[in-house]
């Protein structure tokens, strides 16, 4: 196992301590809460879609600092992008995690989100990464909700 | 003991030192505790998720799978009528260590869970009707509330709480008003496995039996840590699980007082519990074959059975009194620390401590945690009420066993002060 203090960057715990886009919009055309039954982490995630384009995005909710850094700095990287986009970062971002993305071999669109890269290397918490991401897949199919299990 | 350790007297058993604990002698029969965890000394402060399993536990089910082993009651042959007479002496084993009167009043389940199951489903159908309430306490573990909301779902009846003050400590001045008419069965914690209260159990059993009300008390938590006496408390039914108690999973029990168990119908049906079969009727036999269908856990009954000897071998109380002392200075290292909140402080507690931490959040304390070494369990400990009866998504927990010691603490406390450091 890797040294968590590899994980517990400056950016992952400044974006814990200070998260981004933190609350929930309403009016929102996508909404979805996620929850992990196994520690309780729970995460909501709003969206306002427009013309195809993530307009606005908030989450809101409580977990670990993997799990709200990873909400936050989602946040950021899906404002303003087409959904389709913000679909295949979903998709890269859970590959990066199960170890099956190398970021630094193969072609993504993850930017900073490669930071969170060591949590291949802790499987209890790859679910805390993977929560917010698996509520905007939900919100952005149209479903209320989302589990880790 | 394990045969390569010389501290042992005649029968086997770890002597006590001065009044305390041999815990070096007791730490030699754990092979877990002495292996390598992340190139380091384990530190494992996890006993209430589930207890480690000492050498002869291991022996005794290794010996048993090797040497001894068929099914139990079952056909005329020697083998089988020997692993009948061991899996029976572990049943009476467990008689003696709860003091049941009879070993016909303690049943084999796969655990605390399947046995709150079996009361809510067998007891529970058969007694609970729509309107009528179940009452519970407010710091019950998910396996004493769900069976129950299950029951109350198809029954039409309804759940009731017993309050608990900021401490963590039931409040019982109402509970007379809180048994009504319609309160059918009381199920209660002994000792929390968030808090580590120990509840007052023979207390609020008298105020129940009072008013004609039976109570089911969930003994996982304490069982490891005091003497039980199920005829002393009056208990109804008690229930424990094998694997809290230094013995292995998959292997549980009910203690039910005679008179009700005979009154209950069969839960699961199958081989073993049938006195007759036809196509058009089935009888059963008594207990507590009755609640036995198919075949049993016969190797970790066993186990539990000598889980039981080598406990008593050290002394439960002895064991209780030494916890205590780990209790106390564990206590009062970690409330030390800035910025660290006990989470249950009642007066009587068993080894159980959880505590928050400013502004980090208990995965985190739990992932850092554990690459130093040191086991504990962070998260709502499979009781959601209780976190939010506290105001906490979630805790870290560290719990103590027999085999723990003040180093232990001391490896935690330093993890909690790296934790600290990376947090800022």
């Amino acid at each position: 196992m890797s040294d968590p203090r590899e994980l517990y960057q400056q950016v992952i715990l400044e974006h814990n301590k200070k998260p981004r886009n933190f609350g929930k919009l309403e009016p929102c055309t996508h909404y979805a809460h996620g929850l992990n039954p196994l520690c309780g982490d729970d995460i909501e995630v709003s969206l306002v879609v427009e013309d195809g384009i993530v307009k606005d995005v908030k989450f809101q909710g409580h977990g670990c600092a993997i799990s709200q850094a990873s909400s936050s700095l989602m946040t950021v990287n899906v404002k303003g992008k087409p959904v389709h986009e913000a679909e295949i970062m979903v998709e890269q971002f859970r590959e990066m995690i199960r170890g099956k993305l190398d970021p630094a071999t193969e072609p993504h669109s993850l930017g900073k989100l490669t930071l969170f890269q060591g949590v291949k290397d802790l499987p209890s918490r790859v679910k805390c990464a993977v929560l917010p991401w698996a509520t905007l897949h939900s919100a952005l199919e149209g479903k209320d909700d989302a589990s880790t299990e | 003991m394990s045969e390569n350790k010389s501290s042992t007297d005649e029968h086997g058993w770890t002597p006590i030192k001065d009044g305390a604990l041999d815990v070096a002698a007791i730490r030699a029969d754990f092979p877990l505790l002495n292996t390598p965890f992340h190139g380091k000394q384990m530190v494992y402060l996890d006993s209430a998720v589930s207890g480690q399993v000492p050498q002869p536990v291991i022996d005794r089910m290794d010996h048993y799978q090797r040497f001894e082993h068929t099914n139990v009651h079952r056909g005329v042959s020697t083998l089988s009528q020997e692993a009948t007479d061991r899996f029976e002496e572990a049943r009476e084993k467990v008689r003696g260590f709860l003091n049941a009167a009879s070993s016909k009043e303690i049943i084999w389940t796969r655990g605390t869970t399947e046995a709150i199951n079996l009361v809510a489903q067998s007891w529970g159908r058969a007694n609970v009707q729509a309107g009528d309430e179940i009452l519970l306490s407010a710091m019950e573990h998910h396996a004493n509330i769900v069976p129950w909301q299950m029951l109350a779902q198809e029954r039409g009846a309804k759940i009731c709480v017993i309050p608990m003050n900021d401490a963590g400590e039931l409040i019982l001045d109402d509970l007379d008003t809180l048994i009504t008419p319609r309160t059918k069965i009381i199920g209660l914690i002994h000792v929390s496995n968030v808090l580590g209260t120990i509840n007052p159990v023979k207390e609020i059993i008298a105020k129940a039996h009072a008013k004609g009300v039976p109570v089911l008390v969930d003994g996982a938590q304490s069982v490891p840590h005091m003497t039980v006496d199920v005829q002393d408390l009056d208990a109804d039914f008690f229930v424990f699980s094998g694997h809290k108690l230094s013995g292995p999973t998959g292997i549980g029990v009910l203690y039910g007082k005679k008179a009700l168990l005979e009154k209950m119908p069969p839960w699961h049906g199958g081989g073993s519990m049938i006195l007759s079969v036809s196509w058009e009727k089935t009888t059963y036999i008594g207990l507590p074959g009755k609640f036995e269908a198919g075949t049993p856990a016969i190797t970790q009954a066993i186990g539990l059975g000598a889980a039981i000897d080598y406990l008593q071998g050290i002394g439960v109380d002895n064991i209780a009194a030494y916890e205590h002392e780990l209790l106390n200075y564990a206590t009062e290292q970690l409330s030390k620390i800035e910025g660290l909140r006990i989470i249950g402080n009642a007066r009587k507690k068993a080894s159980v401590v959880s505590f928050v931490l400013d502004g980090i959040h208990p995965h985190d304390v739990g992932s850092i945690l554990d690459h130093d070494g040191v086991v504990v369990r962070a998260g709502h400990h499979c009781a959601q009420p209780v976190m939010k009866r506290m105001g906490v998504p979630a805790t870290t927990r560290a719990s103590f066993a027999y085999y723990n010691t003040r180093e232990d603490v001391d490896a935690l406390v330093g993890g909690i002060l790296k934790v600290k450091g990376i947090f800022g």
